[in-house]
């Protein structure tokens, strides 16, 4: 059966179509160029990160004080989690090997994930939660209530004074956070060998380290510097670029915690296939 | 509406006409996208006197004096602060002329993770002249007591209230001895009599320091208690100026809402 539509009628059809077309379009235009002017803000903040890294003066005491907040305050987090990662590892993992009869490998096996992988990622989403997070709303609360501008009138490039020591401190001490988990680990994994057996720790530790070698170990370190890396970029650069009401300090760490473990993820792909590749 | 009276306004006051202008703006303009927040501003503020800026909220008065300190870029105009024109300076020569300014911000803007002392140590060890520590506790110990407060020095700034913070906002402001003094609507969120307190402040300063301030607010009271004169901002642009009686006669119907 034909529908016979009026030309008039066909037209405002058309019209409508198109325009709702247009709407469309121009949404995904409107987005494509958020996108875009966000990737160029992320850009120019890296580049001025890196300019002002290279000034003159560089803020030695902040850079301390925040090596102090980011490092020593995360400690007893990172010990209970570093702790409970190798206990549980070391649980989960026995009942498996011991049905082949291969429990001897437990200290190695573990030993070796959690320095490869689990310490590394478990221990950098754990900093993208805490520390990327503390400094989203930190310095966003400062934008809000006029800190920054109040720091730039006094003379002191803020950037230089709250970025640059944020994201080094972050460079450096997340690292050292990671290894400091790695080691707890070994030790909670020990504990875990200890619940239903009996293992001294020195034989455990020979038993672990007499399977790792450097080749475990670089690869794991170098890239937890890009966690760090990462995670001081990211919560800076949502808290500093925070919008103007309170609202937006909550979105900004928000943002900030969500990114960075999102980031600290695909670096970790992108590390594991580098290794890969160098490795081979 | 009535630009054309600034010379004439300027010459209202005797005083003003012996001195010379410390921040002179002229043609002004600044925008944020398509809206147009400053339109051709013109004006100076001459040495030693307090000028009260009027207006009512969104007419641009926060944004003036931020430009005038280089926290905003103006699209176009020229400011001069001590015959440095803020728009082409450098980023050092800049922090030169900063260092010339006090700037109270509308919330006080102290440092949340510093005590008292540190807020106000943090610009004196700053500037670009070294000073000793026994100088610089000397110097907090004058702005604190100025301020009416020596005894917070190591408290935190959420252990004070809303009028002491202003205040040690105020002090630390005024601990690097400040020619110009540009205040962002000081007595916003205060009761009556802290505000008057804040006021009496600023006039206090002003005779200590010997400062030349702008004031912005839409607090009339403020404005009595402190201006020489006064300029009313109206959609960016200079709807009115001249000296407090001029404002207190005008039968115009928008100065009369701010001075009924």
């Amino acid at each position: 059966m034909k529908i016979i539509i009026p030309v008039k009628r066909a037209k405002e059809i058309a019209l409508h179509h198109t325009i709702k077309l247009s709407e469309k379009t121009l949404a995904k235009t409107k987005e494509a160029h958020n996108f875009l002017t966000d990737f160029a803000d992320v850009i120019l903040f890296i580049a001025r990160l890196i300019r002002e890294t290279f000034s003159r003066k560089f803020e030695v005491r902040e850079f301390f004080h925040q090596c102090f907040n980011i490092g020593y305050k995360s400690l007893p987090l990172i010990s209970v989690t570093g702790t409970i990662m190798g206990l549980v590892l070391t649980i989960q993992s026995r009942p498996v090997l011991a049905n082949f009869g291969a429990e001897t490998l437990l200290p190695g096996m573990v030993a070796i994930s959690l320095i490869r992988e689990m310490g590394p990622v478990i221990t950098g989403l754990i900093c993208a939660g805490k520390i990327a997070s503390g400094m989203g709303a930190e310095l966003g609360s400062m934008k809000v209530t006029e800190q920054i501008e109040a720091m730039e009138v006094s003379s002191t490039h803020p950037m230089r004074f709250l970025v640059v020591t944020r994201v080094w401190a972050a460079t450096l001490m997340i690292p050292l956070l990671i290894l400091y988990a790695d080691a707890l680990g070994i030790i909670g994994s020990w504990i875990g060998a200890n619940i239903k057996g009996d293992v001294s720790f020195v034989l455990f530790f020979s038993q672990a380290f007499k399977n790792i070698d450097f080749l475990d170990f670089i690869p794991a370190v170098i890239k937890s510097f890009f966690f760090g890396a990462v995670i001081g970029i990211v919560g800076c650069y949502k808290g500093y670029n925070a919008g103007r009401g309170t609202e937006s300090v909550g979105k900004a760490a928000n943002s900030a915690v969500v990114l960075a473990s999102l980031l600290v993820l695909i670096v970790d792909m992108i590390a594991v296939q580098v290794t890969d590749m160098l490795v081979k | 509406m009535k630009t054309e009276q600034t010379e004439s306004v300027l010459l209202d006051s005797p005083k003003k006409s012996t001195k010379e202008p410390v921040i002179e703006i002229n043609g002004l303009y600044k925008s944020f996208g398509n809206q147009e927040v400053l339109k051709n501003l013109s004006f100076k503020l001459f040495d030693g006197e307090n000028l009260v800026v009027l207006g009512k909220s969104g007419s641009g008065k926060s944004v003036l004096i931020k430009c005038i300190v280089g926290l905003l870029r103006s699209d176009s105009g020229i400011i001069n602060v001590f015959d440095q024109n803020v728009l082409t300076l450098k980023r050092k020569e800049l922090d030169d002329v900063r260092q010339k300014i006090g700037f109270l911000f509308q919330s006080g803007a102290l440092y949340d993770s510093m005590t008292v002392k540190e807020n106000l140590e943090f610009p004196l060890k700053r500037m670009e002249k070294q000073l000793k520590q026994k100088e610089i506790d000397e110097k907090i110990i004058e702005a604190l007591e100025n301020v009416g407060l020596p005894e917070v020095l190591n408290k935190m700034p959420s252990e004070l209230s809303g009028g002491m913070r202003k205040r040690i906002s105020l002090a630390r402001t005024i601990v690097v001895d400040p020619m110009i003094m540009l205040y962002d609507e000081p007595t916003t969120g205060l009761d009556p009599v802290t505000s008057d307190e804040i006021s009496s402040l600023i006039n206090d300063i002003q005779k200590k320091y010997k400062t030349s301030s702008i004031i912005i607010t839409h607090d009339i009271e403020c404005a009595r208690m402190t201006a020489d004169r006064l300029i009313m901002l109206q959609d960016g642009e200079v709807y009115e100026q001249g000296n407090l009686n001029k404002f207190e006669k005008s039968t115009d119907l928008i100065i009369r809402a701010f001075f009924k």
